[in-house]
């Protein structure tokens, strides 16, 4: 009865905020369709989005438009700088950020008709575990979780983790470390997270979860200067080591 | 092109009628009324025999086939209502036991018996089922986790309380095991997962001594202090600015 699992969407999720969920999301959009791909970028974090900041857009149509029929979903999809797509939530959605039959019917039906039209959807998820957001991976293909080297990011990313394989059945999960600050420090942080995983989720579990390191990206103070400048860190600063682990993380997201 | 064939009109001859009435008095149900053959008697008989297959022989109770569609039918509602739905797994404490030592007619009136019991302490909505020998399961849709603990211990202090008579003047104590899991609520999940869930806590139930009611604690998300221990152990953060 499960519906099939769409592989060309991919949910980003956190636990934590502030970890760079977002900035990750606009900017793997960017090297996927600098690949050739078609994205488009979906603001799931229906609450408290900032996906229109993060890219310096100010759009007239968001997703608050299509859910209350005031607009069609063709025009609410906005072209980014980057050469993608986006489906921005707006700051009406405030009302949207306790989960609903309405939201998610509406949610659902807006993912199956976009999904046919991408080669990736990536759903840019709020931060935390609420319903909201669980409901948001679930209707995804596969997940990535971002985290950073602290215990605050690795413990939410833990928790979230344990979550999506209890009640979702999740047994692939992407991990993208962001702000490392010496290399290999992501290979350290998916071995200490599957070690927990192995030791206190996987028991329980008729086959078990395996975490797989997508990426890691060097804390880099090209970001900061992207960010602030509200600018893609793949074209205002393309041949910095953060752009450069960006890219090479939607290589691998390409071949999942 | 070949020409559909008509469909063989239905003559209660070709229908295995005699069978079929032979298992409904069998289960104790009466023939459907009307004229044999008639739409309204054919639709009592199918009503009847739907009701048969649906229930388990010995307890009456809701069998396998049925309760895999219920759960099937409930988590796609709590999945779009995100109305909070528990599911209890049962066992029998030392059930072999019983049926080694006072023989299988014994072991059936403990059966009957604790069916009788799940079947009076819960609701008219909810569903009881007998799913394998001596294990059963019950759907609460609609049952607010803080009531949670209190329901399955209500059912487990019920058996307790209940000394089945298996023959004059030989009573026996019987007790169940009882794991509980909650649908995960607006997430469309799988019935095997839910059931895995409810087992898991069986399982611990039954490990932690039996006689005992486990519920999953409703919120996974908790990461404990061991879980934490072993995640920062050996990890060297940085400084943090």
């Amino acid at each position: 009865m499960t519906e099939p699992k769409r592989s060309g969407i991919l949910a980003i999720t956190s636990g934590k905020g502030g970890v760079g969920k977002t900035f990750v999301s606009a900017n793997l959009a960017a090297a996927l369709a600098r690949a050739g791909r078609k994205v488009l970028v979906l603001d799931a974090d229906l609450g408290l989005a900032n996906l229109d900041v993060v890219l310096n857009l100010f759009p007239k149509i968001t997703l608050h438009d299509v859910f209350t029929g005031k607009s069609t979903l063709a025009d609410a999809i906005l072209p980014a700088p980057g050469g993608f797509s986006v489906l921005l939530a707006g700051s009406g959605m405030v009302e949207y950020s306790r989960m609903t039959p309405e939201v998610r019917e509406q949610l659902q039906k807006v993912i199956d008709e976009v999904t046919p039209k991408f080669d990736h959807v990536l759903l840019d998820t709020g931060a935390g575990i609420s319903d909201v957001v669980l409901y948001t991976v679930s209707l995804a293909g596969e997940v990535l979780v971002v985290a950073t080297p602290e215990p605050t990011s690795l413990t939410d990313a833990y928790a979230t983790i344990k979550v999506l394989a209890t009640t979702q059945g999740r047994r692939r999960m992407g991990l993208l470390v962001n702000q490392t600050r010496k290399p290999g420090e992501g290979r350290q942080v998916r071995m200490q997270l599957q070690q927990v995983v192995d030791r206190y989720v996987n028991p329980q579990l008729d086959s078990p979860v395996r975490l797989e390191l997508l990426g890691e990206i060097p804390s880099d103070g090209a970001v900061r200067d992207a960010v602030v400048r509200r600018q893609l860190l793949l074209e205002y600063l393309p041949g910095t080591a953060a752009a450069i682990a960006i890219v090479a993380t939607a290589q691998r997201i390409i071949q999942l | 092109m070949k020409r559909p064939t008509a469909p063989p009109s239905l003559s209660p001859t070709s229908l295995q009628l005699e069978q079929a009435l032979q298992l409904l008095g069998q289960s104790g149900r009466l023939p459907p009324n009307g004229d044999r053959g008639s739409p309204a008697y054919l639709q009592g008989l199918i009503d009847a025999l739907v009701d048969l297959s649906s229930r388990d022989a010995l307890t009456g109770l809701a069998n396998r086939r049925a309760f895999d569609v219920a759960l099937e039918r409930e988590i796609d509602r709590v999945a779009r209502s995100g109305e909070p739905a528990l599911l209890l797994a049962l066992d029998i404490d030392h059930f072999k036991r019983v049926n080694d030592t006072h023989g299988h007619k014994a072991g059936d009136l403990v059966l009957q018996a604790v069916a009788s019991a799940l079947i009076d302490t819960v609701r008219p909505m909810d569903l009881v089922a007998r799913v394998g020998g001596e294990e059963f399961a019950i759907i609460l849709p609609n049952c607010q986790p803080a009531f949670a603990e209190a329901v399955a211990e209500r059912v487990r202090r019920r058996v307790e309380d209940m000394p089945v008579v298996v023959a004059p003047n030989l009573h026996i104590a019987v007790s169940v095991s009882i794991g509980g899991a909650f649908a995960p609520q607006w997430v469309r999940s799988t019935p095997a997962l839910w059931v895995e869930r409810a087992d898991k806590q069986l399982y611990r139930a039954k490990h932690q001594g039996r006689n005992l009611v486990q519920l999953e604690p409703s919120a996974v998300s908790v990461v404990s202090a061991e879980e934490r221990r072993l995640l920062f152990d050996s990890f060297q953060f940085q400084d943090i600015e």
